[in-house]
């Protein structure tokens, strides 16, 4: 759905994206994750032909862009950077105005595509207030109303949940859940890393414009080597795993113990200390969290930009 | 698009007011001239003014020689410099352009209303001009030997060349303004940025170090529409009038097409 080679953008002497190689495939719930002044935003732009590359290519639905911008956008739903309207104008009004636009869709049915895309984001009673009015949180759902308006194939996303509550985001969530499961495909950029871990499929990290990983979530997510055993029998624990091959011990409380495996798999760990008598209260593989693996891959110095 | 664009131009109060400011000052000069009576003399002060207390038919012309030098311009200047960069301030631009409108279209769009507020915004005012000048000073023919009707009709194209002299000249501005408004994101400095090139204009108008150039100002012919109300009318100034505004349209336009095609939106 989304593929780049060697994506470059200059800006002056400073190189915002540098030689990225994106890809997005169908029906993914790809997470675009970044440290702020990555480039998240300027590659967003450049996927959308807000701004063009320095060079590299871009793929959006198969075809070249920003080139095939006239047969790919009308195809494409985004929230780029928070959400924007015209003030003075109703939520209504304003999804019109911007439906009227741009081509495709009759004019018959725009009253029933705005009613539905405010009712998929939770809007449909909103009054004839305008939008100055709104609170930031409706806002952002009206937002991600424009950006279903045309029942979108790919759906780009930029922090799509700024400014909601819990239950907003929640919503939201489920939203994107759904409509992946309908045949859409979401590109949602962010810096909530727990977000990205509880929906999305796939997932980039860009670091200083550099694509720094890339692959499925679970993936990313790799155990990290270590088991964590839980027994009020530390001593014994001990001295049974350390006749492992290739175990090395690590930290030891009271009634907790860390176990490097190098090779060892964990289940044989287990039969080893059960049958010694060992009892085993909980023996857990760790896994990173998404916010661990980011930070080793994006380092110290992340919010500091190039 | 031009709809969506016209739609809203028409809805937003702010040209609303605009328009009615702009109609708002003849009017009051009017009614001033008509409860004192004392009008400039002859040769002196804005254009018409003094002959219109004798004759309101010349009142619409009288007016829009009130409104040109500042308020007409300043009105197209801001209206202009917030096409482009007031989308950009709002952040609608970006939301446009993906939906996707092609940058070359929201152009003309933008080109297309903003020359529709100027007609609709000279047309007012000379509308509403003639209706005060009929109604405080009476409509009496021009001096003229071949009698009424054709004094009448006679003022009436003249009047009619007037307003598209005028709104002619105020493209010019809006040329400038639009091509501002695609470089700055901020609609008041594309609004700043028109009428700086306006106040230069108009201040080497009147430094004799700048003769020269004077010819080639966009402001210089901008009074020129008063030798349309000589008898027989004087052509030159007010054809040139149209050519160098001519030019200054055509360039200032092919500078915003330029830019804004290939500028990063970043806003």
């Amino acid at each position: 759905m989304i593929r780049t080679e060697g994506l470059t953008k200059r800006f002056g002497r400073l190189v915002a994206v540098d030689g990225l190689e994106l890809d997005v495939r169908e029906g993914d719930l790809f997470g675009f994750l970044g440290p702020n002044g990555s480039g998240k935003t300027t590659t967003v732009r450049m996927l959308l032909g807000l701004v063009f590359a320095t060079s590299g290519r871009i793929e959006v639905l198969g075809r070249p862009m920003p080139r095939a911008a006239r047969e790919v956008l009308p195809q494409v739903g985004s929230l780029v950077e928070g959400p924007a309207f015209y003030p003075h104008l109703s939520g209504r009004a304003n999804l019109a105005t911007f439906d009227a636009a741009g081509p495709g869709g009759g004019r018959v049915d725009r009253r029933r595509r705005v009613d539905d895309a405010l009712a998929r984001v939770g809007l449909e009673a909103v009054g004839r207030r305008p939008v100055r009015a709104w609170s930031t949180g409706m806002r952002q759902r009206l937002g991600l109303a424009a950006a279903l308006l045309r029942a979108p194939r790919l759906l780009v996303l930029d922090e799509p949940t700024n400014g909601l509550d819990p239950h907003g985001m929640r919503e939201v969530r489920d939203l994107l859940v759904e409509l992946v499961a309908g045949g859409t495909t979401v590109f949602l950029s962010s810096h909530l890393l727990a977000e990205v871990e509880l929906v999305c499929t796939r997932a980039a990290i860009v670091h200083q414009g550099r694509l720094v990983a890339q692959d499925r979530v679970e993936a990313l997510l790799g155990p990290t080597g270590r088991v964590l055993v839980s027994t009020p029998d530390v001593g014994a624990a001990a001295d049974l795993a350390a006749g492992l091959p290739g175990v090395r011990l690590g930290e030891r409380r009271p009634d907790r113990l860390t176990v490097h495996l190098d090779g060892t798999a964990p289940e044989a760990l287990n039969r080893r200390l059960v049958d010694g008598g060992v009892r085993v209260r909980e023996l857990v593989v760790e896994r990173p969290t998404l916010e661990e693996v980011f930070l080793r891959l994006t380092g110290k110095d992340a919010h500091v930009p190039g | 698009m031009f709809l969506v664009e016209l739609r809203k131009l028409l809805r937003r109060p702010r040209t609303w007011v605009t328009i009615g400011l702009l109609a708002g000052l003849p009017t009051l000069v009017a009614v001033l001239l008509r409860v004192t009576g004392v009008g400039p003399r002859p040769g002196q002060g804005p254009a018409f003014l003094a002959q219109v207390l004798g004759n309101g038919a010349l009142f619409p012309a009288a007016a829009l020689a009130l409104v040109l030098p500042v308020f007409l311009p300043v009105a197209v200047a801001v209206l202009a410099g917030d096409t482009v960069a007031g989308e950009a301030s709002a952040g609608t631009l970006r939301y446009l352009l993906v939906r996707p409108v092609g940058r070359t279209r929201l152009l003309v769009a933008k080109l297309a209303v903003t020359v529709v507020f100027v007609f609709l915004a000279v047309l007012v005012v000379a509308a509403v001009a003639f209706a005060v000048g009929a109604w405080l000073f009476g409509v009496e023919p021009l001096p003229s030997v071949s009698g009424q009707t054709i004094a009448a009709q006679d003022a009436t194209w003249r009047t009619a060349v007037t307003v598209a002299y005028v709104a002619w000249s105020m493209l010019g501005v809006a040329a400038v303004a639009l091509f501002a408004s695609t470089v700055t994101d901020s609609p008041l400095a594309a609004a700043l940025g028109a009428l700086a090139a306006l106040v230069t204009s108009q201040v080497l108008d009147l430094l004799d170090a700048a003769a020269a150039v004077k010819p080639y100002l966009p402001t210089h012919y901008w009074l020129a529409f008063v030798d349309l109300f000589r008898t027989p009318v004087l052509w030159r100034d007010v054809n040139r009038g149209f050519a160098v505004q001519a030019v200054y349209i055509a360039v200032f336009l092919g500078f915003a097409w330029a830019n804004f095609a290939t500028k990063d939106i970043k806003s």
